[in-house]
C-alpha cells in the first residue's frame, strides 16, 4: 500500500458540483436563490408574498425542501408558481447533487427565478453550496437578536438577510441596532431588509433587491 | 449533525481519486477534524462503518481521525486563545472582536491505497 496525501476539504466534491450547476444556470439566465432559516421563521409566508408581488414580471419556481409534509408546496402552487416537494431522506440540508436532481424534476427551462426553500436549520445548510446564484438568510424577530453570535457561519455565508415579522417588534426584546451591528461585523457586505409580509413593510426594498440581482445575473448569461 | 452526508462526500472524492489513479483498494483514510466543526466523532465512525460495507473500494478501509484544536484570534489585543475553553469573548481583554483562526475544518488528510 502506498500513502497518498490529499489535504482536501470533505466538501470539495460538493463545491465542484455546485460550481458546475451555477455555471449552467448562468448560461441559461436562470436565477436560483437559496433561502435558509430556522423552522418557523416565516419563510413560506415571505415567499408567498414575494411570489404574489413578482409573478407578473417573472416565471417563478419553488423547490420545497422542508421535511414537514407538503403543505407548503400546495400553498405555493395555489399562488401560481411551479413547485415540487424535495425529499431529502432525512438529510439536514440540500447539497448540489440533490439540488440538480430536484431542478430536473421541477423542469426549469421556462423559468426565470427559482427559490430553494432549504431545510429549516441554521447550521448544515450554511456549509453546503447548492449551486445557487445567491444565498439569502431569513431571521424572524421572535428568534432573537443573538442569532449572529450563535450561528456565525450562516451570517458570513449569506448575500442577503431578510428580517421578518417586524410587526411583532414591540412584543419582543429584540434590539434591531445590536442585531444589525453583529451581522455587519461578521459580514460587512450583506444586504439587510427589515420586512413584514403581513403589513407589507419593507417588501418593496427586498423585491427590488431580487430584481437587481436577477438583472445582473441575466446580464452575465 | 450531518455525519452521514459527510461520509458520502468523502466516498465520492475517494471514488474519483481511485479512478484517476487506478486504485482498487483503500486500506485507511485519515481525516483531520476541527474541534468546533460540529462533527460528533463517535457518530461519524458509526456512519463510516455502515456506509463502507456496500462500497467495494472502502470495505476494508480503516478510518483514522485526527483532531485539530480550535484557536481564536482577538483583533483588539492581537492574542490567540483556546476557543473551546473561553468561547467568543477574549480572556485577555474581554473583547468581542474575535474570530476563529482554525478548528472548524474537516479535511481528508491522506489515504493508504493500492
Amino acid at each position: 500500500m502506498k500513502t497518498i496525501e490529499l489535504h482536501k476539504s470533505v466538501t470539495a466534491s460538493n463545491d465542484k458540483d455546485a460550481e458546475e450547476l451555477r455555471n449552467e444556470l448562468r448560461d441559461k439566465g436562470i436565477f436560483l436563490a437559496n433561502l435558509m432559516s430556522s423552522a418557523g421563521s416565516g419563510k413560506t409566508t415571505l415567499l408567498s408574498k414575494t411570489i404574489l408581488d413578482l409573478k407578473e414580471e417573472y416565471r417563478i419556481g419553488v423547490l420545497e425542501a422542508d421535511i414537514e409534509a407538503d403543505v407548503d408546496g400546495k400553498a405555493i402552487e395555489a399562488l401560481g408558481a411551479k413547485s415540487i416537494q424535495v425529499h431529502t431522506d432525512g438529510m439536514c440540508h440540500m447539497d448540489a447533487g440533490m439540488t440538480r436532481t430536484s431542478l430536473e424534476e421541477l423542469g426549469i427551462e421556462d423559468l426565470d427565478i427559482i427559490f430553494l426553500e432549504n431545510i429549516g436549520n441554521l447550521i448544515c445548510p450554511a456549509e453546503y453550496d447548492t449551486g445557487a446564484s445567491k444565498k439569502v438568510m431569513i431571521l424572524s424577530i421572535p428568534e432573537g437578536d443573538d442569532k449572529p453570535l450563535k450561528y456565525p457561519l450562516m451570517f458570513q455565508e449569506s448575500d442577503a438577510l431578510v428580517i421578518t415579522k417586524i410587526d411583532t417588534l414591540e412584543y419582543f426584546d429584540f434590539d434591531m441596532d445590536k442585531c444589525i451591528e453583529r451581522v455587519k461585523y461578521l459580514n460587512p457586505n450583506i444586504a439587510i431588509f427589515k420586512t413584514s409580509a403581513k403589513s407589507g413593510e419593507g417588501m418593496q426594498e427586498w423585491e427590488d433587491w431580487i430584481r437587481k440581482e436577477v438583472k445582473e445575473w441575466k446580464n452575465h448569461a | 449533525m450531518h455525519e452521514l452526508s459527510i461520509v458520502t462526500h468523502v466516498a465520492k472524492t475517494l471514488d474519483e481519486l481511485a479512478k484517476e489513479n487506478n486504485l482498487t483498494k483503500i486500506g485507511s483514510v485519515t481525516l483531520e477534524i476541527g474541534e468546533v466543526s460540529g462533527i460528533i466523532t463517535d457518530y461519524f465512525v458509526d456512519c463510516w462503518n455502515y456506509f463502507k460495507r456496500n462500497n467495494p473500494l472502502l470495505v476494508d478501509a480503516e478510518l483514522k481521525l485526527e483532531e485539530i484544536q480550535a484557536i481564536t484570534f482577538c483583533e483588539d489585543c492581537k492574542q490567540e486563545y483556546e476557543t473551546v475553553k473561553y468561547g467568543r469573548i477574549c480572556p485577555y481583554c474581554k473583547s468581542e472582536h474575535t474570530y476563529l483562526l482554525i478548528g472548524n475544518e474537516c479535511m481528508i488528510k491522506e489515504i493508504e491505497a493500492e
